[in-house]
């Protein structure tokens, strides 16, 4: 199979949405003729023009508030928000607003929408360029979050978001857009939203990973298997809806859980993944659940402090050696 | 307002040291010493010297991503945000923060700001101490074309006027928000008209032409001193490079890059203007030139030999840690 980057799977998606669907529109700050500052919507405005590519202003509220309109309107709309730490700004919108205006129209409303962002440490953005927020949005009962980590799931869930009936953030990391990996042609292809994907399979130990950590984590599992470890690494590709029986089949299999994640470990999704392993299988526990996650602070700007408050494969390794 | 000959000087100068500023930071960046992003104020200097030339050490500011120009302005030291550029323990930030916090709380810098919009409202909150403690001081705020759009500017400049407070808000025009014309980002021909809706007082300055901008900023710190609450100065620049360092600029028409480096040039056109008018000799811009390279080498050597940001500590520096005495 052909191989392309996570950032070309991206605009794959969005071209073969917008071709087959002509209410599918993209909006968003320099998605336009700039193509986004990651270009992952280049060569889009070429052509498909300004009334389907929008550049909107600096006015995050709008973008999202405007996309569920039209959501509600007849359109289906793909709306960016360049980094993940700027859906603050649009908080109401997505939190008060798209989330629950299905529920609270006692199901009159349908909200097929998407916002496409990303977040992550990436080369020194410092605090306000570098979160990961995705807790934030999966406490919001309503919102879908999908957190891709290859090119192909990239592709394959970006499409089964854009036509999902459901309001969808689907959080990119900025560390991916390069990595290059196999990608199928298939218009039609499409990963289902809330399914977990075992990316490396292994019997010693379960490393449970999203976004970039799931590539940090296989990265670590070569490493253990050479040391004699299998480890199985399960990417939960969807956080809301939550994949439970994949990842209660691998606990079963394995009897150890690591989780990983990039975010600070206070109020961390890890933490909801860890309890669900508890309450539903517990018995089969040899070692109480490990997590390896970003530290309590904000992003420092320097690499060497950047560096030494995110995980690496290091300290997943150090993680599942722990709980051996 | 007549200015003296050595204020002209003084305004060359800081221009200047803003300027060269820049270009070293661009090399150590090009050097990979500094990472990240920069917003580099190249083109952008007079707005920031005019407006804060006659600031008082206790006044404030609060500034954008594109902020080196009103740190410096405002007496920041060159040795410190060269540090923080580079990581350093020496750094403004400790190496914490980077180019887009650069702040000195002892000199009424109250940071620059990585979120579009998010120092006006707090250029409005110190306008609000201000006048709660009865102080004679003034809050600018600084803010891109592109950030008149944001829910946080309209918020702010609103309060500002319904209080009264001592407020100047600095839209410097630059004519994008990255790649995305103000034209299409704006249905306003003047940006400063947009100021009357909120019942503040507008002007539409040259930014580039940094006896205009003076002129227009001490007239609305004056009535914000006099407690006439908040103006408007829209400054009328242009970035020479792209929007970060990683950005060629290359949605810019050509000729329109030229036209507003080579006519442009806020430092360039002073200096003939202060060669015209004999408030200077070529031999004097020079030496001001030499005086000021070398205090940017040097500055850059102290950063390049300072020790990095200790890792150490990290933690600790999440909350205010109270005193080891009480
Ligand atoms: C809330 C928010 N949205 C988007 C961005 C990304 N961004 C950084 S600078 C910028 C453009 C700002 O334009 P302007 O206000 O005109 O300032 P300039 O860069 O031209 O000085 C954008 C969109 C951001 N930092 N914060
Ligand atoms: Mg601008």
């Amino acid at each position: 199979m052909r191989e392309i980057k996570y950032r070309e799977a991206i605009s794959e998606a969005l071209r073969e949405e917008m071709i087959r669907d002509k209410t599918v529109f993209v909006m968003g700050e320099d998605v336009g003729q700039f193509g986004g500052v990651f270009q992952a919507t280049a060569t889009l405005y070429k052509d498909f023009g300004a009334s389907r590519v929008l550049d909107t202003p600096i006015s995050e509220a709008a973008i999202v508030g405007a996309a569920l309109g039209s959501a509600l309107a007849g359109l289906r709309p793909v709306a960016e928000i360049m980094f993940v730490d700027f859906t603050s700004i649009a908080m109401d919108q997505i939190a008060n607003q798209c989330a629950k205006f299905h529920f609270m129209t006692g199901g009159q409303a349908i909200i097929p929408l998407v916002i496409r962002t990303q977040g992550g440490v990436g080369i020194g953005d410092a605090a306000q360029h570098s979160q990961s927020l995705e807790a934030w949005h999966a406490h919001i009962p309503g919102l879908k979050v999908v957190m891709p980590s290859t090119p192909a799931d990239a592709k394959g869930l970006l499409k089964a978001s854009i036509r999902d009936d459901n309001p969808v953030i689907f959080i990119e990391h900025k560390m991916l857009y390069l990595n290059e990996g196999p990608v199928p042609e298939d218009d039609d292809y499409m990963i289902p939203i809330g399914k977990a994907d075992i990316k490396r399979e292994g019997e010693d130990v379960t490393i449970i990973a999203w976004s970039k950590m799931v590539v940090d984590s296989l990265e670590a599992a070569d490493d253990l298997e050479k040391e004699g470890i299998q480890a199985e690494v399960v990417d939960l590709r969807t956080l809301n809806p939550l994949d439970l029986e994949t990842i209660l089949t691998s606990v079963k299999k394995t009897s150890r859980v690591v989780i990983v994640h990039e975010a600070c470990k206070t109020g961390g999704f890890g933490g909801e993944v860890a309890a669900l392993i508890m309450e539903n299988a517990f018995d089969y526990l040899d070692a109480p659940v490990e997590r390896v996650t970003g530290l309590d602070t904000p992003i420092p700007y320097a690499e060497p402090l950047y560096r030494a408050v995110i995980p690496n494969p290091d300290w997943i390794k150090k993680g599942v050696k722990k709980i051996l | 307002m007549q200015a003296t000959k050595q204020e002209k000087i003084d305004l060359y100068r800081l221009m200047y040291r803003i300027r060269t500023f820049e270009e070293q930071s661009f090399v150590s960046f090009n050097k990979g010493l500094t990472h990240g992003v920069l917003h580099l104020c190249i083109g952008q200097e007079a707005s920031a010297a005019g407006c804060i030339y006659d600031l008082k050490k206790e006044d404030y500011l609060a500034t954008t991503h594109r902020g080196h120009g009103h740190v410096i302005a405002k007496g920041a030291d060159l040795k410190r945000m060269f540090a923080e550029l580079l990581g350093k323990e020496t750094g403004y930030c400790r190496g914490r923060g980077g180019s887009m916090h650069i702040a000195d709380m002892e000199i009424g810098i109250l940071g620059a700001n990585g979120i579009v919009g998010g120092g006006v409202p707090i250029a409005v909150g110190a306008g609000l101490a201000i006048k709660y403690r009865g102080l004679n001081r003034v809050a600018l705020s600084f803010f891109g074309d592109a950030t008149l759009n944001t829910g946080a500017f309209h918020e702010a400049a609103n309060l500002a006027s319904i209080w009264k407070l001592p407020v100047v808000f600095v839209c410097e025009n630059n004519l994008y928000g990255i790649s995305v014309s103000i034209k299409k980002a704006c249905a306003l021909d003047t940006l400063a008209n947009r100021s009357a809706g909120y019942n503040i007082p507008g002007v539409c300055v040259d930014g580039n032409d940094v006896m205009a901008v003076r002129e227009a900023a001490n007239e609305a710190v004056e009535r914000a001193r006099n407690g006439e609450g908040p103006s408007f100065i829209e400054c009328q620049t242009y970035r020479h490079m792209g929007h970060f360092t990683a950005d060629d600029g290359k949605y810019r028409p050509d000729e329109e890059v030229k036209y507003w480096k080579e006519e442009r040039d806020p430092i360039k056109n002073f200096a003939k203007q202060l060669l015209d008018d004999k408030e200077v000799t070529q031999g004097g811009l020079d030496s001001i030139h030499d005086e000021v390279k070398t205090e940017i080498e040097q500055a850059f050597k102290f950063a390049e030999e300072s020790e990095p940001g200790h890792v150490d500590d990290l933690l600790e520096g999440v909350y205010n840690q109270p005193a080891a005495n009480q």
